[in-house]
């Protein structure tokens, strides 16, 4: 699709630096102005896109997580066209932030030379990329066969919702009911709310647990050094300084 | 479906302007298909068990997009019935249990990683019968 949109992109541009309005005859450029938010959402599904392509075609682990950091990145800039702009600000915080930090983490502790590439099998490859390609056009011919998701947006500006969230989390709703929804049964998120703390809490503990440092049987390289270099140690502060090698010479 | 709706039904996108028209629920529909399968390939091909946990946090992405965009008021058809704050909703819950997820699972690794000296999971094969 970034290819069939590649030429509109650049008469779009042109179109904007000719100030949107006048066309200069010669030059078939669209008469009319350019939609910012149009252009600034074509702009980040490209990034986000081509990023996942990225992080799927690469073979090098570090730069899987790179691509991915910018795949997410460009999403939570898709949050933020859309309206959603606490779950933007959530996503760039704890996805980008938090989850992809721990991720790189991961990929430094475990980045021994054999690990950094491992390669999947051309056969692999091919089943892959069939089921991939099967996938796509599954989820693109059902989402392009309802009418009602088809149509271009009513461009309804969207309230701020940091603050209607944030008093559902504690189970009251602020916010007016959608156009045509149903009243009825709107509830808060108090329960989800607890449910997802503990959650958190038991995957806490869970985490540490299982990452803990075992208790090892052979002393450690650092130690080992220590314990060979120690007896060597005390007459060589002899022979700088009289009272501390007695006083070491005392206590041994 | 047969693939010749779905045709027709994407020309009308590709013949106007798209930097011209506003942006509706099917923009955002293709864009986390992508994610989505993105995702879903790259779970499949990757050895490297932190490349299958990057594939797992592009599907929740793809997923998250889409509760996002029919949760906006501003994508939205009109008389189109939007998700309103609940979609978003989910999609907070979303990041936050994917956040959980990813700790659990690399701490599962670094435990694989200690005891196997490899991240391969094709060699994660002890509990084979």
């Amino acid at each position: 699709m970034e290819s069939l949109l590649a030429p509109s992109f650049v008469s779009g541009l042109a179109a904007l630096a000719a100030g949107g309005a006048v066309c200069p005859p010669g030059l078939l450029l669209p008469t009319a102005a350019v939609n910012f938010h149009s252009l600034l959402f074509f702009l980040f599904a490209a990034l986000a896109c081509g990023f996942a392509l990225g992080v799927v075609i690469s073979d090098n682990v570090v730069r899987m997580a790179l691509y991915l950091v910018f795949s997410l990145a460009a999403t939570a800039g898709l949050f933020f066209l859309s309206g959603a702009e606490f779950v933007g600000a959530m996503q760039l915080m704890i996805y980008v932030g938090g989850t992809l930090v721990l991720l790189v983490f991961g990929v430094m502790l475990t980045a021994q030379a054999p690990f950094i590439e491992i390669r999947a099998s051309a056969s692999d490859r091919t089943l892959a990329a069939v089921a991939g390609a099967s996938l796509l056009g599954l989820l693109l011919t059902a989402a392009l066969s309802v009418d009602a998701w088809n149509a271009p947006g009513a461009g309804v500006i969207p309230d701020p919702s940091a603050t209607p969230l944030g008093m559902a989390m504690v189970g009251l709703r602020v916010d007016d009911p959608p156009a045509n929804a149903p009243v009825a049964g709107r509830a808060g998120y108090l329960l989800p709310f607890e449910i997802v703390s503990v959650h958190l809490l038991v995957v806490l503990v869970g985490a540490a647990y299982l990452a803990r440092a075992k208790r090892r049987r052979t002393p450690r390289p650092i130690e080992a050094l220590a314990s060979a270099v120690a007896p060597a140690s005390p007459p060589a502060a002899a022979a700088r300084s009289g009272s501390s090698s007695a006083l070491v010479g005392g206590t041994r | 479906m047969n693939g010749l709706p779905c045709t027709a039904a994407i020309l009308p996108l590709l013949a106007a302007n798209p930097l011209t028209e506003p942006v509706g629920v099917i923009h955002y529909l293709v864009v986390g298909a992508v994610l989505f399968t993105a995702g879903i390939a790259c779970m499949m091909l990757k050895r490297n068990a932190l490349g299958v946990l990057m594939g797992i946090e592009l599907v929740l992405n793809g997923a998250n997009l889409n509760f996002v965009a029919f949760a906006s008021p501003y994508l939205q058809a009109e008389g189109g019935m939007s998700l309103g704050l609940d979609g978003q909703m989910i999609a907070l819950f979303v990041i936050l249990l994917a956040a959980a997820e990813a700790a659990v699972a690399l701490a599962i690794t670094l435990n694989f990683y200690n005891n196997h000296a490899t991240v391969d999971v094709d060699r994660a094969d002890d509990l084979k019968g």
